[in-house]
């Protein structure tokens, strides 16, 4: 039987609640914690996201039913800044920026990991589909055991030292088996529906967060070709993602595809289909799980966003950062989102696409 | 694990006492004290009773006590009250930087809603200086609200003071003293209030009910319509029980007020002197004697007051930061910041308040328990380190 203090992450939905639940049969001794994080100007009406008051409702009830302590941390000040602050600056900078990663890096194995040590525990768990091993001397991730709900992708940035702390009890269930378990021990969070793509912009509306947050993106501008031909105008580029191909209100004989951003001249480029594909990319910000460093070609398959199968590709160091070759064009590689590389189930690591290399 | 209770000035356990005094009118005397009927009298009987009782412990005349519902309705009704009773009179309110939120809320409502509101700072010791109230008074000013000691800090203001002052220029007085009844001695007459709020489970009676001192000729207007109960000042069929059990509690704390200080100051100087000599980098807040007897509120350096009262909690040792908002999470304290302490140290405030059924082995485990976490949350602290020894600012 596992002795030991085990701090989890719970957000108010069913997966964390589950990971509590599996963490108390196992007979550790579980503290429960749910972020004060959603931001102040969502303060009125976001009572019903991840992380908001109705989600710290639920987690305490969920929490009282296993009977164990249940507390609140209040790092909104922390997640406006480090998560909301970057989601900004990078749409600032044409970019599609995943914001989970960064609240996954910096305030959940960052700061609520550091909190969890405070208060004495040997771990902390949270409710993420994802697999933890130890393979030749170093702690590595795999992919989730339920292929549609694998969350590797979002965690590629745990390094050693957090590998060590962590626990993912759903590593080993499918979403279904979570389900079933919640309504076996009767948790109230059991038919909950799964959150929203990003927490802190409910209804999607990201029209109405970025006038709040980065007015500066919603400027009208030209679309142009890859020649730089002008074929009509934008509405702000933080509207548009590479390979996007609806909302472009353009009329032309084929179907057009952005193709890049330039946030100095608040210009959107569109291009052909083939225009949308690229073989190569840059990655910056690289951190490498299953390997301490990359010193040569290696065979992997990458993922370039979270929701697509991976790919074969090799990848490189060069002194700019990690180049991604693919064994196929890839559409849309989409700076701001990251490569993540596998081998198998294994995350090698990944790293932030800086750019499409021709 | 044996728990350690100390944030007796968040709610305290009701007596046994007093609890016995409660039980019959939930059961056998459960009359409504309007009806005319026996059953009904005798219920009357037991609220004139009551009120007889708070009234005499206040230096007060029965009718000028209102029952509510709690410390915080009974600010709530002092100073909308008066406000909107008497606003052809004048429109502007003065209050200070380190009320209760009961108080300071309603004045952002009273804000809100036209009238002009003057908040006073305090000194370091989280004191108001009785020349600056006589200074903020103008022709408009209808009503003052400065509490008699300070939920958070412990310090006690100079409420006789600012009250001979007001009394002079005939300006309403209210005070906010929930955190000492039951604890220091109250006399309305020589406190020089008009109104004065107080709050039973702080002194072991039930919760969800207080009471409100209002001196005759006082002009408020109710805010909870629809009978002629509290003479018609708080409408709604009284909470017999619970106004039996505040009365109780607060006869038999008013009763034992000189040997529960006594009691309480050597405790809390158990308390302080232990700190103090255990652990470097502290900082007491509130005035060294201008103070609750049974208050400590301390910062610690390079730690956060959050992790600190969670770790004691996992030791069975509860406590405050002084200040919580409602999802349970914890803000940087308003009278911790208004007494001038940086947020960075504000932010490591511990409050500890003290009770009847302490001991001095309680206050020595949790001397222990603080030692302990105390240096291991520091160990954890990069700021820490780089530190030189030396006494806070």
């Amino acid at each position: 039987m596992p002795d030991g203090r085990v701090v989890v992450a719970m957000s108010g939905g069913v997966d964390s609640s589950v990971a509590a639940a599996l963490l108390v049969e196992q007979g550790y001794e579980v503290v429960g914690v749910t972020l004060h994080i959603w931001p102040r100007f969502l303060s009125s009406e976001a009572e019903s996201g991840c992380c908001s008051l109705d989600a710290v409702d639920d987690a305490r009830r969920v929490c009282q039913m296993l009977g164990i302590p249940h507390y609140v941390f209040n790092l909104r000040e922390l997640f406006e800044k480090e998560v909301i602050g970057n989601f900004r600056e990078e749409y600032l900078k044409g970019r599609t920026p995943n914001p989970c990663i960064v609240c996954n890096q910096r305030i959940k194995f960052g700061a609520l990991l550091e909190r969890a040590v405070g208060l004495g525990a040997d771990k902390l768990a949270t409710g993420h589909y994802a697999r933890l091993g130890f393979i030749d001397g170093r702690h590595v991730l795999m992919k989730g055991k339920d292929p549609l709900k694998d969350q590797s992708y979002a965690l590629y940035q745990l390094t050693q030292r957090q590998l060590a702390r962590l626990l993912f009890p759903l590593g080993e269930l499918t979403k279904d088996d979570t389900r079933k378990k919640a309504q076996a021990l009767g948790l109230r969070t059991a038919k909950k529906p799964e959150s929203q793509d990003i927490c802190f912009i409910p209804d999607n509306d990201y029209r109405r967060f970025l006038q709040e947050y980065a007015p500066g993106s919603l400027r009208p501008g030209p679309i142009v070709d890859t020649e730089g031909n002008l074929l009509g105008s934008h509405q702000g580029v933080a509207f548009y993602t590479i390979g996007q191909r609806k909302g472009l209100g353009l009329s032309m004989p084929v179907p057009m595809y952005v193709v890049d951003i330039l946030p100095e001249s608040n210009t959107v480029v569109v291009g052909d289909e083939k225009a949308a594909y690229g073989r190569a990319l840059l990655a910056e910000d690289v951190n490498f799980i299953a390997i301490p460093q990359l010193d040569g070609p290696m065979k992997v398959e990458t993922k370039i966003r979270y929701r697509v199968k991976p790919v074969p590709a090799t990848i490189r160091p060069t002194p700019q950062g990690v180049i991604t070759e693919f064994v196929e064009p890839q559409r849309a590689i989409t700076p701001g989102q990251s490569a993540v590389w596998y081998q198998g189930d294994v995350v090698v690591g990944g790293g932030i696409i800086a750019s499409k290399l021709a | 694990m044996n728990r350690i209770y100390l944030d007796h000035a968040a709610t305290t356990a009701v007596r046994p006492e007093v609890l016995e005094a409660m039980l019959p009118y939930f059961t056998e005397k459960y009359g409504n004290p309007s009806s005319v009927y026996s059953l009904g009298r005798e219920a009357r009987r037991a609220l004139d009773e009551a009120r007889a009782t708070v009234a005499d412990l206040l230096g007060a005349d029965e009718r000028e006590i209102v029952f509510t519902g709690g410390g915080s309705e009974a600010d709530n009704l002092a100073i909308k009250g008066v406000a909107f009773a008497n606003r052809h009179k004048g429109n502007h309110i003065i209050t200070s930087a380190v009320e209760h939120h009961a108080v300071l809320d309603t004045m952002h409502f009273l804000e809100r809603n036209g009238f002009r509101i003057t908040v006073l700072p305090v000194d370091s010791y989280g004191m108001v200086d009785p020349n600056q109230v006589a200074e903020a008074l103008t022709d408009d000013t209808i009503l003052v609200s400065i509490m008699h000691a300070n939920n958070e800090v412990g310090t006690i203001q100079p409420i006789e003071e600012i009250g001979r002052i007001l009394a002079e220029k005939k300006v309403y007085f209210h005070t906010d003293a929930v955190q000492t009844a039951g604890i220091l001695p109250i006399n309305v007459a020589e406190l020089h209030c008009d109104l004065l709020s107080l709050s039973a489970h702080k002194f072991y009676g039930p919760k969800g009910v207080g009471a409100l001192y209002v001196k005759r000729g006082t002009k408020i207007e109710p805010h909870i319509h629809g009978g002629a109960q509290e003479r018609k000042r708080r409408a709604g069929t009284e909470n017999v029980a619970g106004i039996v059990g505040l009365a109780k509690a607060f006869a038999l704390a008013q009763g034992e007020i000189e040997t529960s200080a006594a009691k309480l100051t050597a405790l809390r100087d158990r308390l302080w002197d232990g700190i103090a000599a255990r652990i470097d980098h502290v900082r007491f807040n509130g005035h060294p004697t201008q103070r609750l007897p049974n208050n400590v509120n301390v910062c610690f350096s390079f730690i956060e007051g959050e992790a600190l009262l969670l770790n004691l909690d996992m030791h069975g040792i509860a406590a405050s930061s002084g200040s919580a908002c409602t999802s349970g999470s914890l803000e940087p304290s308003h009278v911790l910041v208004a007494m001038g302490v940086p947020p960075e140290i504000a932010h490591g405030s511990l409050r500890l308040t003290l009770g009847r059924e302490n001991t001095e082995e309680e206050i020595d485990t949790v001397l222990d328990v603080l030692v302990e976490v105390v240096a291991k949350l520091r160990d954890m602290s990069p700021l820490y380190e780089e530190t030189p020894s030396k006494p806070l600012p």
